[in-house]
């Protein structure tokens, strides 16, 4: 399956990739609806807090747990905070959560993988018990275990986020690398002068981003369902940040008692983003790989 | 061939001894990197200084970090996993009550997952592009973009409190019936062992909703993962000769595609088996299951070392194992691979 | 294994075997726990021992020391005003002991313990037996020696067997806490034939034998124990310490999750849930068929402790200014919903009589807390962490949210750190290095002097704000020991509370309520230990 993604390299770049993506976007009305979707994500992040009527910190006991209404769409929280605000204020923290962890995991993945690719032998073996043991643990407990240790703020969840989902970029980068070590244009590209590094930075290591790219998309999601679950167990972001996998675990308590909606309504955004990410992933790996489509 | 492939098992066992010797060096530094003095938690309310420092002696925590990681090795070597300080019992004993709990409800979720994302799989990559595949698509999307612990709690509110169809969410078993004798741990087995039905219609009542909560999150990897390996045995060869060679589409989906399509939906089935174990941790929590999971979270929130050390020795020598029988059954299934890769 | 023992309750790897009795047990109970006489109950928390004394038992265990074992004395009974029932502190009721009496000195008790007294397998209850019990208690360490040294009781030789029924406490000193002391769940009497035949060398006082198998006289056996499940208790029908309890079984299951606590007692499936959220609490006590008995617990405040070894907390005036700036009553009614009692709003800066807790001298006032952080020099404000227990957010972190907003408006810059349970003890009661937080301490021992000595004096536990003032410490020390019909007693108290109500070292938020909600059950009793007795339960 990997082979075929070299026709998306940077080698045969026309206007190929481009129109593959039109054609794959019209074929396809679920990845287009995906596309909608994650505008409406980004447009919720970069201007959300000025969107919102009320301060989604501030709170007002007199109006506490009061449901839906024109004053509050969603809605307000125990303290009498507006879910509404709240949801919408908290898409920044969320995206910024999941697109950190996932773009450290991506970096370190990809040197410690093209590392293990490009050279091999006992550096190779060495990272790939590594990556095995990282693995070998139940992930969300290692998640656990790494924001209980270090204590949880915003930027332990996104470490220990992006620890998990290290082995997967660098098994990848591994496995791309590993086969074009050796390939025609890598030897060529040496012969011609090049230095070990820059040939496995800029003629080698390109050739692994398409699938990667299709990784990121899906563990976009996957992040922000692992801090949700992080926050449920007690271990999210810190008091008052408005967040939505503390929302979601805060206000499952509710529901029984007919809160439904503290719940629901971050519950529903967290479902979006995810939703998003994972169908955006999807329809990158129908682009990325020609032979799963018709 | 049968030495060969004694060669190769033994091989691939030595090489996850590695891997459980990282397993626990980390899972031993960890925990003792986790906050909390685990020697003044437990020794209780009012403790003095004194009493402190004699609970710190008492569970060896006065000794250097090496001293101590050198005790739980040789406490390993002779199978002792030491004692869990929050439910009092030894760890060996907690993790033979918890795992059977665990295993079966994964299984279970995984057996219903399979039933429902195989045909939606197969469904799909015969109509691809249509609206039954994007439909598809969408609905095994949306069950894993749900938080699970979020899922757990609205069906239980749905079926239980709202509807009264489902029964109390109490674990494995409501306190009305007697759990069976334990043989394999696993009460839908064990009540069957003992023909007492009643209690197998009991356990399974329980394991309904759990098992969903599970099934929704594990659909998409499976549906997915069906459909695209339908995909390609649809459009291989053999496929266009058997269907030239007039045999019903039936005969062809059955037989020729679907047959060659479950070697890759197996090995999704080996990763997201490993995957739901750990996911159990939240559904558990919501559905008061006993199994280890939950166990691991109570375990965690008080710094309890051995038990944390337990269970996730026992999760990665099962996470090992697990990939060592798939890897088994891959090189028996299709004999052109092999294990040079690694 | 055979049939009758399977269904004995008794089998599976994870189930303790218990062999204290192999009851006759029908296969499927009536399908509604409504019937029968069986109560069913939840609560949230593990049961990790079945013996009190062992180093690491938490404290929903203490429940196993109430129920399955008896103690020499222990206090009435008496109903409150709202119709629910409560231990009588000022009451000591005979159990094992049929009788007691002072020496002429005041320097001993000797009591004659019931002839007819039996253990749950069926031999008689000595005076060695509970030497032998009090001997553990004060030997073992840890929470049950501290315990015991709180009533004066330290050293094995203070305890006497004289005869078969007679046992004789030999005191240190003339306390009025040292018979409360004994009805506390600790000084439990343990069958000492059974234990020792199962101590060994390297435990000669059998903790790892009484860790999983009670050997005692109380009006109830553990038929079944789970760790993370349940415990069923079975009813000891030859209960020789008091009136034969009314049900049969109790089971009690194990649910973390309180949303699902509340909607099996919603639901009529459960009888009983213990320690319900003050949310549920409310709302329910509303519904038909469901009684929530709410407790004030005694001796017990929810308080935010400004910590004197931080700079600005060392000026009284802004541990005063603190005082007036919590929102009180919004902070009861979001974090307790309006369950317990109000402790702000006080009318003198003296006491009037010695109750405890009463209501500190302080109301939301945030002019006075702005005046009064000026003339501490701190107009411009500071800022400061403010700590609270991962594992009671359910109420911490509501009422330190609005205790932030509040301090934000007189300049103070709050931020709010999660302490994880496991760090919470450490860090605020042992290293009581915690800036500004939370704190919950409850005396089981009802007298203000008790509180204080736990909670005002240097060094001791409770006292999380590093407080120290001479004359709290003199007057403590003085008023610990003494009768409360003492006439020195009430002015010297009256005198603590004064300055503490000055001082500030803990600013009272409100007295915290226990929840317990039932469902055709009744005769269910609060007492100050806070867990659940169940022998004297009855079904409706």
């Amino acid at each position: 399956m990997t082979d075929s993604a070299q026709d998306l390299s940077p080698q045969t770049t026309t206007d190929g990739p481009l129109a593959h993506m039109v054609y794959v976007l019209r074929s396809n009305p679920v990845t287009l609806l995906a596309f909608a979707m994650f505008l409406v994500l980004i447009v919720a992040a970069l201007f959300g807090p000025s969107l919102v009527a009320y301060d989604p910190l501030a709170s007002n006991a007199s109006r506490a747990l009061q449901p839906p209404s024109w004053d509050h769409l969603f809605g307000t929280d125990n303290l009498g905070r507006d879910v509404f605000s709240r949801v919408i204020v908290a898409t920044r923290l969320d995206l910024a959560i999941s697109i950190a962890a996932v773009a450290l995991s991506f970096v370190i993945g990809s040197v410690l993988g093209a590392i293990a690719g490009y050279w091999g032998g006992w550096l190779d073996a060495v990272l790939n018990r590594l990556f095995d043991t990282i693995m070998a643990f139940p992930l969300f407990v290692l998640a656990m275990g790494i924001v209980a240790a270090l204590g949880n703020t915003v930027e332990n969840i996104v470490y220990a986020t992006a620890v998990i989902n290290i082995p997967f970029y660098a098994r990848l980068v591994r496995a791309e690398v590993n086969i074009r070590r050796d390939s025609g244009f890598a030897l060529a590209a040496k012969l011609s002068g090049n230095s070990d590094l820059r040939v496995l930075a800029l003629h080698i290591y390109p050739n692994a981003l398409p699938p990667m790219m299709v990784q990121v998309s899906l563990n976009l999601g996957w992040a922000i369902l692992n801090a949700a679950g992080l926050s449920f167990i007690g271990m999210g972001v810190r008091p008052p940040t408005a967040e939505w996998g503390i929302m979601v675990a805060e206000g499952a308590n509710f529901i029984v008692s007919g809160e439904w909606w503290l719940a629901f309504f971050p519950g529903f955004a967290l479902m979006f983003a995810v939703f998003t990410f994972n169908l955006l992933g999807d329809g990158l790996r129908d682009m990325v790989d020609p032979r799963q489509r018709t | 061939m049968l030495p060969d492939r004694l060669l190769t098992i033994g091989l691939r066992v030595a090489q996850a001894l590695p891997v459980i010797f990282g397993v626990i060096v980390v899972s031993f530094i960890l925990t003792r990197a986790l906050p909390g003095d685990p020697a003044v938690y437990f020794a209780g309310a009012a403790a003095d200084e004194a009493s402190i420092a004699e609970v710190r002696s008492a569970l060896g925590l006065d000794k250097s970090l090496p001293a101590q990681f050198w005790i739980y090795l040789t406490d390993l070597a002779s199978g002792d996993l030491g004692q869990s300080i929050s439910t009092g019992q030894s760890v060996a004993s907690d993790l033979a009550t918890r795992l059977p709990a665990s295993l079966e409800l994964t299984l279970i979720s995984l057996v219903l997952s399979c039933s429902i994302a195989i045909p939606l799989g197969i469904l799909a990559a015969t109509r691809p592009g249509s609206a039954v595949d994007h439909l598809c698509r969408v609905l095994v999307t949306a069950g894993v973009s749900l938080p699970t612990f979020f899922t757990g709690v609205v069906l239980i509110y749905v079926f239980y409190y709202l509807l009264g169809i489902a029964p109390s969410p109490l674990g494995r078993l409501d306190f009305v019936y007697i759990e069976p004798d334990q043989v394999t741990g696993f009460y839908l087995i064990d009540a069957a062992i003992a023909g007492d039905w009643e209690t197998w219609t009991g356990s399974l009542k329980q394991l309904v909703l759990p098992a969903i909560t599970l099934a929704l999150f594990t659909l998409a990897p499976l549906a997915r993962m069906t459909r695209a390996a339908m995909l390609s045995a649809l459009s291989s060869d053999y496929v266009r000769t058997a269907r030239a060679a007039g045999l019903t589409e039936e005969k062809v989906l059955s037989t020729y595609a679907f047959r060659n399509a479950l070697l890759p939906v197996v090995t999704t089935l080996g990763m997201v088996f490993s995957f739901t174990l750990g996911a159990n941790v939240l559904v558990e929590k919501v559905f008061a299951w006993p199994g280890i999971g939950s166990y691991a979270v109570e375990a965690l929130v008080v710094s309890d070392y051995a038990a944390v050390q337990g269970f996730v020795l026992a999760m990665a020598l099962l996470f090992v194992a697990l990939n060592l029988v798939i890897d088994l059954t891959y090189t028996m299934i299709d004999p052109r691979i092999g294990f040079q890769t690694k | 294994m055979n049939d009758t023992s399977r269904r004995s309750f008794l089998k599976g790897a994870g189930a303790t075997a218990l062999g204290a009795s192999v009851l006759p047990f029908l296969k499927v109970l009536p399908a509604s726990a409504a019937s029968g006489d069986v109560v069913v109950a939840v609560t949230g928390q593990t049961i990790n021992s079945l013996d009190i004394h062992r180093t690491g038992t938490n404290r929903p265990s203490y429940q196993v020391a109430v129920n399955v074992y008896d103690r020499l004395v222990s206090f009435g009974t008496k109903t409150l005003a709202d119709g629910s029932l409560s231990y009588d502190y000022s009451v000591i009721e005979p159990e094992v002991a049929e009788s007691w009496e002072f020496a002429d000195d005041g320097m001993a008790i000797v009591f004659k313990l019931r002839p007819e007294g039996k253990f749950q397998d069926g031999s008689p209850i000595t005076a060695a037996d509970v030497k032998w019990s009090f001997d553990r208690a004060v030997s073992v360490g840890g929470f049950p020696t501290v315990q015991m040294k709180a009533g004066s009781l330290e050293k094995p030789e203070q305890f006497e067997a004289v005869d078969d029924l007679t046992f004789k406490i030999n005191l240190l000193r003339k306390s009025k806490l040292t018979l409360p002391d004994l009805a506390v769940p600790v000084p439990m009497i343990i069958n000492s034939k059974v234990a020792l035949a199962n101590a060994t060398e390297e435990d000669p006082w059998a903790m790892e034998y009484l860790h999983k198998t009670p050997a005692g006289s109380g009006a109830f056996k553990v038929a079944a124990w789970k760790p993370g499940e349940q415990l069923v208790y079975e009813r000891n029908d030859d209960w020789t310490s008091g009136p034969l309890p009314a049900v049969k079984r109790v089971v009690l299951r194990e649910v973390p999750s309180p949303a699902t606590r509340r909607a099996l007692l919603e639901r009529g499936d459960v009888n009983m849930s213990f320690n319900m959220p003050n949310k549920d609490a409310k709302e329910l006590s509303d519904l038909d068929g469901i009684t929530v008995a709410t407790t004030p617990i005694e001796n017990s405040i929810y308080c935010l402790c400004p910590n004197l070894a931080f700079e600005p907390f060392k000026d009284k005036r802004v541990r005063q200014a603190i005082a007036f700036a919590v929102p009180y009553d919004e902070v009861f009614q979001t974090a307790a919903y309006g369950r317990g009692a109000p402790m702000w709003g006080g009318e003198n800066a003296t006491p009037t009589d010695i109750s405890w807790p009463q209501k500190f001298p302080y109301s939301t006032d945030l002019e006075k807390a702005k005046a009064l952080l000026e003339e501490a020099g701190y107009g411009d404000g500071f800022e400061v962490p403010l700590s609270i227990s991962q594992s009671q957010a359910d109420w911490m972190e509501p009422t330190a949210l609005l205790i932030q907003e509040n301090l934000a408006k007189i300049g103070i810059t709050a931020t709010i750190e999660k302490v994880p349970g496991a760090n919470w003890r450490t860090a605020s009661l042992v290293e009581k290095r915690l800036p500004l937080h939370l704190e919950t301490f409850g005396g089981w021992l009802n007298y203000p002097c008790y509180y204080f000595f736990w909670a005002y004096l240097e060094g001791h536990l409770f006292n999380s704000s590093n407080y120290r003032n001479e004359e709290i410490e003199a007057l403590t020390a003085e008023t610990l020991h003494m009768s409360v019909e003492d006439p020195d007693y009430a002015p010297k108290i009256k005198r603590m509370i004064e300055i503490v109500w000055d001082e500030v070292p803990r600013i009272a938020l409100w007295q915290p309520a226990l929840n317990v909600g039932t469902h055709d059950v009744s005769g269910y009793e609060y007492w100050f230990h806070r867990q659940l007795d169940v022998r004297g339960l009855k079904k409706a």
